[in-house]
């Protein structure tokens, strides 16, 4: 019991150990909480953690449940704070929704309290899922646990850090154009985001509707998919939702062997980091060692997926974000004269500078005059970066690239330049554009920081990605433990 | 007429009496204690998404498909964006440039004159909430606070947009009124319009008499009375002209009409019109409408007014006025056939618009309630039509008929209101009567023939109007020798 180390225990290893007897869910969600008391000074993964819920539900699954327990009974789970619970505070890192109590659960996260996971709590974000750094929440900064001075990247950043940190056996988190991805390579975990549909949305709380998806982090791969198995399928009061083809697997012995692996040359410009590249190509080499073929090809419109992302994104956001009126739940500005100085000043004041940056932005090209040219034309680079995936496909099985051009960079050092910081999902963009699957996994460090290595598939590829995912892993062998290096000290060389 | 003829085209909102909203499961209601029926969804609550109901696209689909429209096999919902209490979302969801169906006409009559006016468009969107302002008026100004309701908030709602050709007032108010009658039988909505279940905005311009261009048009927004909408239409008809002839020029803005005074004001200007920044909604995809959807739709479509109308005057040989007053509304045209199945229907015409209408307003029942069922009805137009009573013994069988739950056979018998077609019976009356008017019956016998209605109606009133008139007359000149 003393033995397990909550930097290395994997869900499915713990997941044996309940089933067998050899720890209880009490036992396994103590670790976590301890490790939370240890270390959640210096990470500020959660904006909520729930203790003593947690070391209740465990000890009534200990209990009470016996041979009615879900298939993931007892396993300590963190869920990123845009995802509503009933009864637990759910804030998107906002003031404009400080102490909202959401009054249902969101279908993923209802479907693992269905499977009877200790929810251990409710993890930071940037507000609204808006940032690359989770420095844009309202609560507090979340520090990546490899390195405190550095971000954890985001804006699933709380989950991430949490999982890295041994705060949480793994997490949901939501992924719009990279934010489950990102923070998972900068805080050298696995982080998958599924098919656009592939995950029901409702309940989590929208920032882009056509990009957002909900996804797992994880320590390993085969861990994401035990977690993505069991939030996938067709939701009723999603229409957007589909059912996968064929089930979700948990890899086990898989092989690179014969594999068709694209590198699109446009995701390794100018903007990508030595230290990155030096990774990737070692990646590279080690896969074709393994028997998988690289060869580089091209997604060509890829430097147009920003931009129209900055359309897209926050186009949808500001028509999402417009509910957040003061007039049923949450902040409200006291003391306006009438309707009008209530609205703009609870949004005023609930709102942080991001958000308002995104809101002005997509209400501007939404704006009569101006669709054509905006987002008229954002939808259809959304169509032609589609199609590059598509032929791109035709060829390979899988494209490959780096999830982050950076590695962590310190906390601060992009908060005031925010196109420094959209360039941080130049990778991972295109792929919430045209709704298709991809992972992160750790492929080694550089200057001590992990790197991250991303799988993109075709629609519905998930099971592949997680077989070519899972064969790699285990030729790295990257252990994720992180070194909680002070803000202070010098990268070992 | 001054030279100018008014423009107006319409756009009617009906709010569809499918059993739940239009995106959430909660019951669609009226008068229910606020804030009941209302979920995460239509309170726009955190991650809430919508779920298109199909009853409510079925319902859409009939009234496109009875005012000739084509329904669209793809079309897709936008998000309108504006800030509103009663807009929860801070958007509807409503259709824009892919609506659901589009080109049909809708036929409706002034007078003894059909018209016809062009649909540009039916689409659908959901409803806003209610607001209750404090204070006595019930309005916002003065008021000290508003409270929202959301139970009304997401109810299904149709929009019907006409092209702009309506030519009077009177023609506008016929239009709303025919259109709330074909809507009530496609059984969408009851259109109760004190609930503003269906109410609408109407656009008008004026133009030189015979041109084709349109003038500039104010809009008279969410009305929900045929008589407010003619009154405010026939204040703006001379206000526009009056202007254009001072060689004015028309500002495109909406109007408000005080019922108080008969006149309207301005509400906004064109500048001041909102942005809605109308996009795609990402939470639902485009609704793809299967054709054989659509014709299973038509195949069931209930026979429409103004069919039934021509198949009144073409079967039954109505007048086109008699069918028209039969036929526009459902269930006094299903009373009426039912009785006209019995009986001739001419006669039972006449009974149908005389003393059953009169007792149905004066109740307030609804055609086909209470005691007098159309088999009773034609029972006693059958009764009149075989000489078994008079006209006037029949009005009063049916005052009693309306009284009790008893046949008009029965009720004759009972209160001995049959005729009286026993000569011997009539024979002592008549002598009696002639005995009792010796002088009318010198002047009719020196060739003052019109005395012979004098001395039929004496008999008749001796007999409680049961005299069989025929043998009455035919007595009457026994009597007096003629």
């Amino acid at each position: 019991m003393s033995a397990l180390d909550p930097l290395r225990l994997t869900a499915l290893e713990a997941r044996r150990l309940l089933i067998e007897g050899e720890v209880s869910a009490a036992e396994l969600t103590k670790v976590y909480l301890d490790q939370i008391e240890r270390v959640e000074g210096d990470v500020h993964a959660y904006i909520l953690v729930a203790d003593d819920d947690a070391a209740k539900y465990a000890t009534k699954i200990d209990s009470e449940m016996g041979a009615q327990r879900g298939a993931l009974a007892g396993l300590p789970t963190a869920i990123k704070d845009n995802m509503v619970t009933e009864g637990t505070v759910t804030t998107c890192a906002s003031k404009i929704l400080a102490g909202y109590q959401p009054i249902y659960t969101a279908t993923a996260v209802r479907k693992l309290f269905d499977d009877h996971v200790v929810m251990l709590g409710k993890t930071n974000l940037d507000e609204f899922a808006m940032g690359s750094s989770t420095e844009n929440s309202s609560v507090a900064v979340t520090h990546n646990p490899w390195d405190l001075g550095t971000v954890p990247g985001g804006s699933s950043g709380g989950s991430a850090a949490a999982v890295a940190a041994g705060e949480a056996l793994w997490a949901l988190g939501s992924d719009t154009g990279g934010s489950i991805r990102q923070p998972a390579a900068l805080c050298g975990i696995v982080g998958m985001k599924p098919t656009y549909g592939a995950v029901s949305r409702y309940g989590l709380i929208a920032f882009a509707s056509s990009l957002d998806q909900i996804g797992p982090l994880a320590r390993s791969v085969a861990d994401c998919a035990l977690l993505l198995q069991h939030i996938v399928g067709r939701d009723p009061r999603d229409s957007t939702s589909v059912e996968l083809p064929a089930p979700v697997q948990v890899p086990t012995a898989e092989s690179l062997e014969g594999l068709r692996l694209g590198i699109p040359r446009e995701y390794l410009g100018s903007g990508v980091e030595q230290g990155v590249r030096d990774r990737f190509e070692a990646t590279v080499a080690l896969i074709e060692k393994l028997g998988g073929r690289c060869a580089e090809t091209t997604l060509p419109h890829t430097e147009y997926a920003l931009p129209a992302y900055y359309i897209i994104a926050p186009a949808e956001a500001s028509a999402n974000l417009a509910r957040f009126d003061g007039v049923r739940y949450g902040y409200r500005a006291a003391g306006a004269d009438d309707l009008i100085e209530m609205y703009e000043r609870t949004r005023g004041e609930g709102f942080g500078a991001e958000v308002k940056r995104r809101i002005m932005i997509g209400t501007y090209a939404l704006s009569s005059g101006y669709y054509d040219a905006y987002y008229g034309q954002a939808q259809k680079v959304r169509t032609l970066v589609r199609r590059d995936f598509a032929s791109a496909f035709d060829q390979f099985d899988l494209l490959i690239s780096p999830t982050s051009p950076t590695v962590a960079f310190p906390i601060g050092s992009r908060t005031a330049d925010p196109l420094a910081m959209y360039m941080s999902d130049i990778c991972t963009i295109p792929v919430n554009l045209a709704g298709l699957p991809a992972i992160s996994i750790p492929c080694g460090l550089a200057d001590g920081l992990p790197v991250g290595f991303q799988f993109m598939g075709p629609a519905f590829s998930e099971n592949l990605i997680l077989r070519a995912a899972h064969a790699l892993e285990g030729a790295i062998g990257f252990d994720t433990a992180p070194t909680f290096r002070a803000a202070s000290e010098e990268a070992p060389s | 007429m001054s030279g100018w003829e008014p423009v107006i085209g319409l756009e009617v909102h009906v709010e569809l009496a499918t059993q739940t909203k239009m995106f959430c499961a909660c019951t669609v209601s009226f008068g229910d204690p606020p804030n009941l029926h209302t979920c995460p969804v239509c309170l726009a609550h955190p991650g809430a998404l919508p779920v298109v109901n199909q009853r409510a696209v079925e319902y859409a689909v009939r009234i496109a498909l009875a005012l000739g429209c084509t329904v669209r096999p793809r079309n897709v919902f936008h998000r309108k964006n504006y800030f509103y209490p009663d807009l929860p979302k801070a958007y509807q969801i409503s259709q824009y440039d892919e609506p659901l169906a589009v080109d049909g006409a809708f036929d409706y009559w002034v007078g003894d004159e059909r018209l016809s006016c062009r649909i540009n468009r039916v689409h659908m969107e959901e409803d806003a909430a209610k607001l209750v302002h404090s204070g006595e008026s019930g309005r916002i100004a003065g008021s000290d606070y508003s409270l929202v309701d959301f139970n009304r908030g997401g109810t299904p709602l149709i929009e019907i947009v006409t092209e702009p050709d309506i030519a009077s007032p009177e023609a506008a108010r016929e239009f709303l009124n025919q259109m709330r009658n074909l809507l009530v039988e496609l059984g969408v909505s009851q259109c109760i319009m004190e609930e503003g279940q269906i109410r609408w905005d109407a656009n008008i311009s004026v133009r030189p008499a015979g041109s084709t261009t349109l003038g500039v048009r104010t809009e008279l927004k969410n009305m929900n009375s045929f008589r407010f909408l003619q009154q405010a239409l026939e204040s703006e008809i001379p206000r526009q002209t009056a202007i254009l002839e001072a060689g004015g020029t028309i500002d495109q803005e909406t109007l408000h009409f005080d019922p108080e005074t008969g006149t309207t004001s301005s509400l906004r200007s064109k500048e001041e019109a909102h942005d809605y920044r109308y996009f795609p909604e990402p939470d639902l995809l485009p609704l793809v409408i299967d054709p054989a959807f659509v014709e299973e739709i038509r195949a069931a479509q209930p026979e429409l007014p103004a069919a039934r109308i021509e198949r009144f005057v073409r079967d039954y040989g109505l007048s086109r006025y008699d069918a028209f007053v039969l036929g526009a509304q459902g269930p006094l045209a299903r009373f009426y056939e039912a009785a006209a199945s019995g009986a001739d229907p001419k006669l039972t015409a006449n009974w149908t618009m005389g003393e059953y209408l009169a007792h149905i307003n004066a109740t307030g029942l609804e055609p086909g309630h209470g005691h007098v069922t159309p088999a009773r009805l034609a029972a006693l137009v059958g009764l009149v039509a075989d000489g078994v009573i008079s006209g006037s013994a029949a009005k009063q069988v049916f005052a009693l008929m309306a009284e009790e739950r008893a046949e008009p056979q029965e009720i004759v018998e009972r209160h001995g209101l049959g005729q009286i077609s026993d000569e011997g019976a009539l024979d002592a009356v008549v002598a009696r009567v002639v005995a009792d008017n010796p002088a009318q019956a010198d002047q009719f016998r020196a060739g003052k023939e019109q005395l012979l209605g004098y001395f039929v109606g004496l008999v008749m009133k001796a007999t409680q109007g049961r005299a069989n008139p025929k043998l009455a007359n035919d007595l009457v000149r026994k009597a007096l020798g003629k």
